[in-house]
């Protein structure tokens, strides 16, 4: 056994006793009698180790996994939905069944082709994307990963659900809430939920989300357990796989 | 406290285990778990493709677009899916004519061609040696003024008729105005490629005296006897076809059909027929007649339609009071069962039972055009398979064979010609079509490039539109030699094909799905038939529609040129010439004559005899004198495969494959990927051999062999198959590519390269079936 092994070897029995044995104390350099009050070093550089990696994991990490996108235009939902009504007013159903999700610059252009009011952000929406022809690049927060399936038509339509069961009450906000997207899955922050953990509320039971500009509403978490939990609810079935990963 | 190394450890170790409970105890390690799969599953594939843009389709309405397909000459009505505007899948149009909701494998991997990185992405300039692959994109006010300076000089120098044009078809209006531009010009050379259409054409003209094309009522029809036609091989209009097969194969006992395949090699039509006769390649002419022979023997014809409505059957004395030998006596003496026997190697009781089942079926059908009919093939040998449909009387009859009149396009101003244009025009063809050698021809497109090569100077430059003849035309090195002496290339392909890549302009149009364009009748449809093409898709590149090109390279030459143009744009001549159908077309896509029926025998015929002749007097008219009464019947005249038999003791036969497309648009790799492994091996070849043959040369599966021809030699892969008849190697057409881009080129061997081209007597078109050939161990 060479010197080096010899050492780790007593490195890891010094670690785990405090007190160390009398042949151990032999072979250390400077002895350490016992019961003194050395033993506690081990404690507090384990205790310090604790504090600082369970903060590292529930606060420093999300900072570092999540990065944050502002969306395009600062789209004000409650002043839309005053004026056009439900969300179906944008966020309609083509004659297909298939879901429109997000508007078109088209769907603007209907009424913003020129200015209306006088909010910049309006002026943005005609200066950069109506002029131009060019489509507004919105982030999706709720845009689920690509093997998934999902219907909008079977939620809304036929289980007849509110929008705001999964979304939250969107259509009551004046701002938009920054996008957070994982640096890693390039996910919307959404889906996982924006409690780190995971362990959060399901998705219809909304989220408070601080935001700079205070609290706004968003859905908890919409990951397959959420879907899978509703089904079982609902349908008295969680569903089969191919249900939503064709 | 001192920091030894004790306290040192002691710290270090605390601290670590420590941090270790805190990050269990925190969810990073759950969360991270959660992100793996997922960057695993779909952020590394998408970063190992090459990048996290373009990979994902987009998301966005879900709209459907009826068009017709272009890349083979059947013609199928094709609906597009789209969402948001990229076309993401190509189905058949349900409904359609032609194809009633089904496609070929070409036309599904249509979207590659599409959006594939082989289309020419603008106007290109050669700017290296030819056929280096160095461009240099110019605006296309350059390319195009390139091309008229490069024009109207030739036009200058007087010799606007070395300006020659290659055309992938007549029909159609931009072929049409091709060939406007020419006479507008002064040239007489617009050539098109030619197939086996084109020699039924020249013998309907012949035995029927009608300008017409040849169409089949395959679905109604209950024998099908198929002289090595690949019926579900891409023969015909394929999808038709192919469904017209599922008739005959129905489980339907009343339905069902019997097929008959002569061919020398097990195809997969072969292995579908009912019956499958080998018979030695190039004798199918022979087997036509012998089963005559029995027909007229055991009086097994229609008599009424042979009695009333035949000129030349018997023996007789024609309006000048000169006799003339008749096809029974011919048939009779010539081909007994026992003579063909020897010549095809079909036994003779074989041949009396195929001939006595052909005759006594209801609706007997012989049909004509080897593998998927590209090669125009022997007049002759034509003429003794129509003689077998006169026979037992199914012309222009339920499930026979209809004479489909040709419609030229309407309403077109006439061209005046200025003095050049007309002394340009009335200069003879270089491929010698329409002379007093080939009066009954139209276009002879190998003889150009024959011309070409032996004579510098003859063709000056060379305009090509849908057809790739450096690639298709057989006997690929001499093509080669020919382009050396054409000064001047300009290539319209929206792909960069072999002829693209030694053109020295390419003035790319838009793509099949990107454009506007007529389709007339496809192949073999027995009904009058007009599609549209309309626009699925933005234009993708820097394209123009060749119309379009076309017409302001005519409006830049001005004069007469710039006259026989008065259209502002493609699109509005195509309204334009369309007129009253154009509302139709628009709305439906097409306008078929669904209750069309061919004339009755006694109107049908514009001979000089004013009935369907076996012994064919039009070649008098045309100044086409016989020496022998048997040159005006349909016989028995081999095509002599080139080659020295010593030398080359073999016989190579091309084959056709439905996943392999073979005509000017190259196969997209979602076609290459479905070839065999006893195809295709990486990038090399496979050719059947036969065991027998195999062994003679000490050749094995799998093995390398040096397969060489008087045209050219290639190494190949030896695949061994029992289908196949000994002493043949049969070699698959649609491989060997230079140009397009990797996912093609440099796979395989280019068949035409190792074929050469025999003339047919009559038509002077390319009458090969194969050649001379030997295997050699490597």
């Amino acid at each position: 056994m060479s010197a080096t092994e010899e050492e780790k070897e007593q490195t890891v029995a010094e670690g785990e006793q405090a007190e160390a044995s009398d042949e151990q104390a032999m072979a250390s350099p400077e002895p350490v009698k016992p019961g003194t009050w050395l033993f506690i070093i081990p404690l507090v550089a384990f205790f310090i180790g604790f504090v600082v990696h369970l903060l590292v994991g529930w606060v420093v990490f999300p900072l570092l996994l999540y990065a944050g996108k502002k969306q395009p235009i600062d789209f004000n939902h409650k002043l839309h939905v005053e004026e056009l009504g439900e969300c179906e007013g944008c966020h309609y159903f083509r004659e297909d069944g298939s879901f429109s999700g997000v508007p078109k610059l088209a769907n603007c252009v209907e009424c913003h082709e020129e200015a209306v009011g006088e909010h910049p952000e309006e002026a943005k929406l005609v200066r950069e994307y109506v002029e131009p022809g060019k489509e507004i690049p919105w982030l999706i927060y709720a845009r689920q990963p690509q093997c998934v399936f999902f219907s909008h038509a079977a939620h809304v339509n036929m289980a007849e659900m509110e929008c705001a069961t999964c979304h939250g009450p969107v259509g009551e906000s004046d701002h938009t809430r920054p996008y957070q997207y994982n640096r890693l899955t390039l996910y919307s922050r959404d889906i996982w939920g924006h409690n780190i953990a995971g362990m959060t509320k399901n998705a219809w039971e909304y989220l408070q989300i601080k935001d700079s500009g205070g609290t706004i509403d968003g859905p908890a978490r919409m990951k397959m357990d959420d879907c899978a939990e509703c089904h079982e609810e609902k349908r008295g079935v969680k569903d089969s796989c191919f249900v939503c990963h064709k | 406290m001192k920091l030894d190394r004790r306290t040192f450890i002691e710290l270090s170790v605390g601290f670590s285990v420590g941090a270790g409970t805190g990050i269990l105890l925190s969810p990073v390690n759950w969360k991270l778990m959660d992100d793996m799969t997922i960057w695993s599953q779909e952020l590394w594939p998408r970063y190992q493709l090459g990048g996290l843009k373009g990979q994902l389709p987009q998301r966005g309405e879900v709209t459907h677009v009826d068009s017709v397909c272009t890349l083979c000459p059947g013609g199928c009505g094709i609906t597009v899916r789209k969402v948001g505007d990229r076309a993401t899948k190509i189905e058949g149009r349900a409904g359609y004519p032609v194809n009633d909701g089904g496609i070929c494998i070409l036309g599904a991997a249509g979207l590659q061609l599409l959006y594939g990185p082989w289309r020419v992405p603008g106007p290109l300039r050669r700017a290296g040696q030819r056929g280096a692959g160095q461009w240099e994109q110019v605006s296309w006010e350059e390319a195009i003024a390139e091309a008229v300076k490069k024009l109207a000089a030739l036009r200058g120098e007087g010799n606007a008729h070395t300006v020659a044009c290659m055309l992938g078809s007549d029909r159609g209006t931009v072929p049409q105005l091709f060939a406007r531009f020419m006479k507008a010009f002064g040239s007489p050379n617009l050539m098109r490629t030619a197939t086996a259409e084109d020699t039924y054409e020249l013998t309907l003209g012949l035995m029927q005296g009608v300008t017409s094309s040849v169409g089949y009522d395959l679905e109604r029809a209950n024998f099908i006897l198929s002289f090595g036609s690949g019926l579900i091989e891409g023969w015909g209009s394929p999808v038709r076809v192919i469904k017209a097969h599922s008739i005959w194969r129905s489980a339907n006992v009343k339905e069902r059909a019997t097929v008959v395949q002569i061919e020398p090699r097990l195809s997969n039509t072969a292995a579908k027929a009912d019956r499958w006769y080998p018979i030695n390649p190039g004798t199918e002419g022979a087997l036509a007649l012998g089963l005559a022979h029995v027909i007229i023997k055991e009086s097994l014809y229609d008599d009424n339609f042979i009695r009333n409505h035949t000129f030349g059957f018997e023996n007789g004395t024609d309006a000048t009071g000169k006799g003339y030998m008749g096809f029974k006596r011919l048939v009779l003496t010539k081909y007994t069962p026992e003579a063909v026997s020897r010549m095809t190697g079909l036994s003779s009781s074989k041949i009396i039972n195929l001939a006595r089942a052909f005759a006594r079926a209801k609706y007997p059908l012989a049909v004509w055009g080897r593998g998927k009919g590209t090669m125009p093939g022997s007049v002759y040998e034509c003429m003794a398979v129509h003689a077998l449909n006169a026979l037992v009387g199914n012309i222009n009859r339920p499930g026979g064979v209809w004479a489909r009149p040709k419609v030229a396009t309407q309403g077109w101003p006439e061209v005046s010609q200025d003095a050049t244009a007309w002394t340009g025009y009335g200069m003879p063809r270089l491929d010698g079509a329409g002379t007093k050698r080939y009066p009954l021809t139209g276009h002879r497109p190998e003889r150009l490039f024959q011309m070409a090569s032996e004579k510098p100077g003859a063709v000056e430059a060379l305009l090509v539109h849908e057809a790739d003849p450096y690639y298709t035309t057989l006997d690929s090195q001499a093509v080669a030699r020919a382009f050396e002496n054409i000064p001047f290339v300009v290539s319209f392909s929206s792909y960069m094909d072999e002829t693209a890549h030694h053109a020295d302009l390419i003035l790319p149009n838009h793509h099949y799905l990107e454009r506007w364009e007529d389709c007339p009748t496809p192949v073999g449809l027995q009904k009058p038939l007009l599609g549209l093409l309309r626009p699925v898709v933005a234009p993708q590149f820097d394209t123009k529609h060749a119309g379009d090109t076309l017409m302001t390279i005519a409006r830049a030459l001005g004069g007469t040129i710039a006259n026989a143009f008065p259209w502002e744009d493609y699109e509005g001549l195509l309204k334009e010439t369309l007129a009253d159908q154009w509302d139709t077309l628009e709305e439906t896509g097409y306008v078929e004559q669904a209750g069309y029926t061919p004339p009755a025998w006694e109107q049908a015929f514009g001979t000089p005899s004013g009935k369907f002749e076996f012994y064919v007097s039009a070649f008098d008219q045309v100044g086409m004198t016989m020496r022998k009464d048997v040159g005006y019947l349909p016989h028995y005249e081999p095509v002599k495969p080139e080659g020295d038999a010593a030398l080359y003791p073999l016989v190579l036969i091309p084959t056709d494959l439905m996943r392999l497309a073979d005509g000017p648009v190259g196969n997209p790799p979602f076609c290459t990927k479905t070839l065999e492994e006893t195809e295709l091996k990486g990038n090399d070849l496979f050719v059947e051999v036969n065991p027998e043959t195999a062994a003679d040369h000490g050749l094995s599966e799998g093995q390398y062999a040096t397969l060489e021809t008087p045209k050219d030699t290639a190494k190949v892969l030896v695949h061994l198959f029992e289908g196949i008849m000994p002493g043949v190697i049969g070699i698959p057409k649609g491989l060997g590519h230079t140009g397009y881009d990797d996912y093609l080129a440099g796979k395989g061997v280019n068949a035409n390269s190792l074929l050469g081209v025999v003339e047919d007597p009559i038509s002077g078109l390319c009458a090969t079936w194969g050649i001379r050939a030997k295997l050699t161990r490597v």
